[in-house]
């Protein structure tokens, strides 16, 4: 057998030093990056919420209609959208109408997706709205189903995620029609208006009084 | 010269062999037993199929795999939501019958972190199903499980496809053990919170079509009815 380490030059011995030392420097310099640089980064738009007068703050969003529609529901529909969608004709979603829109912020830019659903089973009327915002979170919105004066709905936040987790609050829609006579305009928009409260904790008074 | 070349050689493999440590690391535990499904309470199970042409709408930013079904469907193409996806199907109960419609929307998460095994997906749903009523489930997904076992053997193999069978418990949270939180809005459910679970099993896999043979099911733990009655009992 001959014996190849001492066949080794010195040379030869400092390459595959070098290539050992790249070897380990990769797998840190791997490590430190994955580490470091975040792997997912969503795109943010700043936020912009007024304060309203009797406490929270409020933001408004906007969907634009017919151009932000992904998906509505109901069977039989002469153009469906999206062209070529096969709602199913089935007994659990007669009276059903579920629609999934891109929603915008006050100044046009689309920020998240939103889901509405209607629907009249058995004397209930339903109308929930889900709205998803990849970087924020979501919030989940029981409406109330009669309109109220004005033509608006209202209803309160039943749940939500990350950002909207510890909030409550109540959003309300409104359909504004198009009055402008442009080209290629929409027919009008639907605008929600949610109002945050943050959640009510309760003052540590032992806490309070030694300060 | 021959230095900078061992020294390239090096860090190549290096960085490699990290990769391969991230997919194969064998620090990570798979969940693959539900919680629920050992739970003796009543559980709501609502399954569905995971191929977008199954489905009734399946959109992302159009560059992605899978492609958006039905090829018209708006995309979402826009920034904010460029690293979302969204799908429409048709629940069904456990006995295959239709039970209402889901909608799930996930957007990759900025809580990845693949050095500690995570390939994060926060993920929500919408279901309504008129025997229960609507339902807001808000999870946490971990894919690396799926990654490793399924999407990176299919990226792998020449024909860049798996067949087998492989089944996962896909949420990883927010709740202790992997548990997604439900809140009901209406029906049955109506001011519940429960708990939830989703789980994927993979039959067939493309890397460049996506889910070829696929189902999920959801499952959603209801209270017990006797925890009530209990309620009462100690007022």
């Amino acid at each position: 057998m001959p014996d190849l380490a001492s066949e080794l030059t010195s040379g030869g011995t400092v390459l595959i030093r070098t290539f050992f030392v790249g070897i380990v420097l990769g797998l840190a310099a791997a490590a430190g990056a994955l580490y470091a640089i975040p792997v997912v980064d969503q795109a943010r738009e700043v936020s912009i919420t007024k304060v309203a007068p009797n406490g929270g703050n409020v933001e408004v969003f906007r969907i634009d209609i017919p151009t932000d529609r992904v998906m509505v529901g109901p069977a039989g529909q002469a153009k469906p959208v999206p062209p070529g969608l096969q709602w199913p004709n089935i007994e659990e979603l007669r009276g059903v109408r579920t629609e999934m829109f891109k929603v915008r912020n006050a100044r046009g830019l689309v920020i998240g997706v939103a889901i509405r659903n209607a629907a009249t089973k058995e004397g209930q009327n339903v109308i929930d709205w889900v709205l998803h915002f990849p970087a924020r979170g979501s919030v989940f919105v029981n409406m109330d189903a009669a309109p109220h004066e004005g033509g608006y709905r209202i209803g309160g936040f039943r749940a939500g995620s990350r950002e909207f987790a510890t909030l409550s609050g109540s959003m309300t829609e409104r359909w504004v029609a198009n009055t402008s006579e442009e080209e290629g305009a929409p027919a009008g928009h639907i605008e929600l208006q949610a109002t945050y409260v943050g959640e009510l904790k309760p003052l540590d008074l032992a806490e309070e009084s030694v300060e | 010269m021959k230095y900078v070349v061992a020294l390239v050689l090096g860090l190549i493999i290096g960085a490699a062999i990290l990769a391969v440590g991230v997919v194969y690391n064998p620090f990570t535990v798979d969940r693959v037993l539900s919680p629920l499904s050992v739970t003796e309470a009543q559980v709501i199970v609502l399954k569905f199929s995971r191929v977008p042409a199954e489905s009734l709408v399946y959109t992302n930013n159009g560059d992605s795999v899978p492609s958006p079904y039905p090829e018209k469907v708006l995309q979402l193409w826009e920034a904010p939501i460029r690293k979302t996806s969204a799908m429409a199907t048709v629940m069904r109960d456990a006995r295959n019958q239709p039970a209402g419609i889901g909608i799930k929307i996930s957007s990759l998460s900025e809580s990845t972190h693949l050095l500690r095994g995570e390939a994060i997906v926060d993920s929500i749903w919408y279901v309504y199903a008129p025997q229960h009523g609507s339902m807001f489930i808000q999870q946490t997904e971990n894919y690396l499980p799926f990654v490793r076992e399924v999407a990176f053997p299919a990226w792998k193999s020449a024909a860049n496809s798996w067949r087998g069978t492989w089944m996962g418990n896909m949420t990883s949270g927010p709740g202790a053990l992997g548990i997604a939180a439900v809140s009901g809005g209406s029906g049955r459910v109506k001011g519940l919170d429960l708990d939830g679970v989703e789980t994927l099993s993979v039959r067939a896999f493309s890397a460049d079509a996506g889910f070829v043979a696929a189902e999920g099911q959801l499952l959603i733990e209801l209270p017990d009815p006797s925890d009530d009655e209990e309620d009462v009992l100690v007022r």
